[in-house]
């Protein structure tokens, strides 16, 4: 992984949403929706995101794409920070970096034909000349596996799972580089969810796309995910190669969100960390560990003292965790001081 | 279902070829087409299926909630071994929250938004016991506790909105519990929720079921909560129940090529999978053609001419498990050696 070229550079990404109140509609306090994160993305690979909801993943997706200016830190895409391009510059790179959402339905015209869509993204991008514009459209189509002869229908027309196909071909139609999946196959029914999976893992081979994929289900990240992140309140906790994060995991947050999925092994008995309580306001996070108000294994240091992310013995390359007590809970010299 | 014969009354619920369609401008849209299944009395059954499939309008017939243009056309409810097609709206109405209880995915919407959590407990503790307003105060205290909401003295005097979203499906538990029933309907109690915040719930959800031994009907769409709180399960297609089995047939020799199919194509967090997923080609036919045959002949991989012209039967085994499917009939006209379980794994 280390001498594949990076494609995307975070760097203290911060996102602070501002709340108003008060008499004078002045900024009382802020969301602090993504606080300091820092990240890498790797060309041609599949780096997930996962967390539960608030937790700033979508937040993180958008503020890449600057679809909401960030607060401060660095978004370096291709070896450019793209936060201090201007508008037409920034117009130039918006055509390698692609976002595909949940509800794909939101996200296309309703009243226009697939045919629209599509030329209509490729005219915004000027992305294809205009007469090839037609034949790229039927291109796509087969490419995504709807089929040309469906082209001058109207997305009410096809299912949810043909829809979402509808938003990844409007995605590839300007040939990114990066592809931003924001819960792409959540709201499809699993059947429908393992073809929309294949066929983006298809796409990535065949046109070497670079995926951020943003998702709560972890099932679907284990299988579609080179390296993973997993990010609690605004915060990364652990970052990983997809095998050392499921099987070599070090964070008490990974640890309790792997063992609260339900799992259809009727034979594996397995010990179940629940947590106590939900997630804290990202308004008012706690100081410190911002998972110590939850954590099994939270100690005086938990509350004062913010975790960095950091390897350590017994772990991969590239593989962090941002933990006090990493090193004693894997030994087992560390046992949980609250009964979970 | 193993085992001896069951008597009626050993069944909480037992549904018979339940039939409620949709009457939209031009045609019939049979949502519920003669379905069929048993619940042992405190047993979780499960209910698992596509979207559009008929469980939520399944559960909704139970309770005869059913709105225009929607009708039960046919079929048999028997709770405790009475039909509830045969009541009266007020005998309805004294059944629902006091017997049958239900539980919604989304809890901002069944929860009145301005009456306190106090106030709608409390108003359960009333109707159905005739308690008076201290004693019902005190006992909605009591219930907010055993569904483990912190300082529920102070929790009662708020509103729904200001509690978060596991809090509130917990108060929804608290409600549909209030009265003790002797069947809890959970329509994708968790869908909605964190998966930390659905193992506390499920976790109070079993634990209270076997505590006040009560029959459940669980809708959802996740297998994992299938393998964890079920005992039975029921898959629907296309408004029929097209499996429903013990949970340990299902997860080890599941027999309908849909549920098979089904369950390949879940990735899981807990093993890897080489290579593509395993998929169901196509999609679920719309209500305007639907097939004439096998409803799930269009996408099954062993499809024939029988299962595209008629119309395979609810079959029980031996073992009370029961399957829709030509394969496993006498009438089977493919190939007899076939194994349901080697399926193809493509894009198209
Ligand atoms: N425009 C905004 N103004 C104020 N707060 C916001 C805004 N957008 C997001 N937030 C807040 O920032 C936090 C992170 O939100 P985000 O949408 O990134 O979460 P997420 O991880 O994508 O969650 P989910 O899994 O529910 O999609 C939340 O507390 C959210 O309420
Ligand atoms: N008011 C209505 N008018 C017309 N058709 C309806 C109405 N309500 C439901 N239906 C139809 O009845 C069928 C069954 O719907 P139902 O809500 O039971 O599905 P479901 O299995 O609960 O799906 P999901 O998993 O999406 O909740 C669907 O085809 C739906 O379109
Ligand atoms: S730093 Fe402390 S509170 Fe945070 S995860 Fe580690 S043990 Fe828990
Ligand atoms: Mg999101
Ligand atoms: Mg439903």
């Amino acid at each position: 992984m280390n001498n594949q070229k990076v494609l995307l550079k975070v760097d203290d990404l911060k996102q602070y949403f501002p709340i108003k109140g008060g008499f004078f509609g002045r900024t009382v306090n802020h969301v602090k929706a993504v606080d300091d994160i820092s990240f890498e993305v790797y060309e041609g690979e599949t780096l997930s995101i996962v967390g539960e909801s608030g937790c700033g993943k979508s937040t993180t997706g958008r503020a890449v794409l600057r679809l909401d200016e960030p607060t401060d830190g660095k978004v370096e895409f291709d070896g450019t920070n793209i936060l201090e391009l201007n508008k037409k510059e920034m117009n130039k790179f918006r055509k390698d970096m692609q976002i595909i959402f949940q509800d794909p339905y939101a996200s296309i015209n309703p009243r226009h034909t697939v045919r629209q869509i599509l030329t209509e993204a490729m005219e915004i991008q000027n992305a294809v000349p205009k007469h090839e514009r037609n034949d790229r459209v039927k291109e796509l189509m087969e490419t995504v596996g709807l089929g040309a002869h469906q082209i001058d229908r109207h997305p009410h027309e096809f299912s949810g799972g043909q829809r979402q196909r509808i938003g990844i071909a409007r995605a590839l139609s300007v040939d990114p580089k990066l592809i931003i999946a924001d819960e792409a196959v959540s709201a499809l029914d699993v059947s429908i969810q393992a073809q929309v999976i294949n066929l983006l893992k298809k796409l990535q081979r065949e046109f070497k796309l670079t995926y951020l994929f943003i998702s709560h289900d972890l099932g679907v990240v284990r299988h579609i995910s080179d390296r993973i992140i997993v990010m609690y309140l605004g915060k990364v906790v652990e970052i990983a190669d997809k095998k050392s994060l499921f099987t070599n995991n070090m964070h008490p947050y990974t640890k309790a969100l792997l063992s609260a999925i339900p799992s259809t092994d009727l034979e594996a008995k397995k010990e179940r960390i629940t947590l106590k309580g939900d997630v804290p306001s990202p308004i008012d996070p706690p100081e410190g560990c911002r998972f110590h108000t939850r954590c099994p294994f939270a100690t005086d240091i938990c509350r004062t003292k913010v975790p960095e992310l950091r390897n350590t013995e017994g772990m991969k390359d590239g593989h962090r965790a941002a933990c006090h007590h990493m090193e004693a809970i894997r030994s087992g010299e560390h046992q949980p001081t609250v009964n979970a | 279902m193993t085992g001896a014969p069951n008597p009626s009354y050993d069944n909480i619920l037992e549904i018979k070829n339940l039939q409620t369609s949709f009457f939209t401008k031009d045609l019939e849209v049979k949502a519920v087409d003669g379905v069929s299944f048993n619940i042992p009395k405190g047993k979780v059954l499960g209910v698992v299926g596509e979207s559009g499939s008929g469980k939520s309008i399944t559960s909704l017939s139970i309770l005869r909630l059913i709105e225009e243009p929607g009708k039960i056309k046919g079929g048999e409810i028997l709770f405790k071994g009475e039909n509830l097609l045969d009541k009266s709206e007020a005998q309805m109405r004294k059944i629902r929250g006091n017997e049958i209880s239900m539980i919604f995915q989304e809890p901002m919407t069944s929860l009145n938004p301005t009456f306190t959590v106090g106030q709608q407990i409390s108003e359960s503790f009333r109707i159905h016991e005739g308690l008076g307003k201290k004693e019902a105060k005190k006992k909605s205290i009591e219930m907010l506790k055993l569904v483990g909401i912190p300082s529920p003295e102070k929790r009662i005097n708020q509103y729904p909105f200001e509690l978060s979203g596991g809090m509130r499906q917990r108060v929804m538990i608290a409600i549909a519990l209030a009265c003790n029933p002797d069947l809890l309907i959970a329509d994708e109690p968790t869908t909605a929720l964190d998966v930390t915040i659905q193992a506390q719930i499920l976790d109070l959800m079993k634990e209270l079921q076997e505590k006040l031994d009560m029959g459940i009907l669980l809708i959802t769409h996740d297998l994992g909560v299938v393998a964890e709180t079920c005992d039975y399960v029921a898959v629907m297609y296309c408004g029929k129940v097209v499996e429903f089995t013990d949970k340990k047939t299902l997860f080890t020799e599941p027999k309908h090529p849909y549920t098979v199919g089904l369950m390949q194509s879940v990735p899981q967090h807990d093993q890897d999978v080489d290579g593509d997923l395993a998929v169901i080609r196509g999609s679920v036919p719309s209500p305007a053609d639907m097939p004439q045959g096998c409803r799930f002949a269009p996408r099954c991989p062993f499809a024939t001419d029988l299962c595209r012209n008629k119309l395979p039967d609810l079959e029980t085994d031996e073992e009370g498990n029961q399957i829709r499917c030509w394969i496993y009939s006498d009438e089977w006209d493919g190939d007899p050696e076939v194994n349901v379980h080697e399926q193809s794994k493509s894009t198209s």
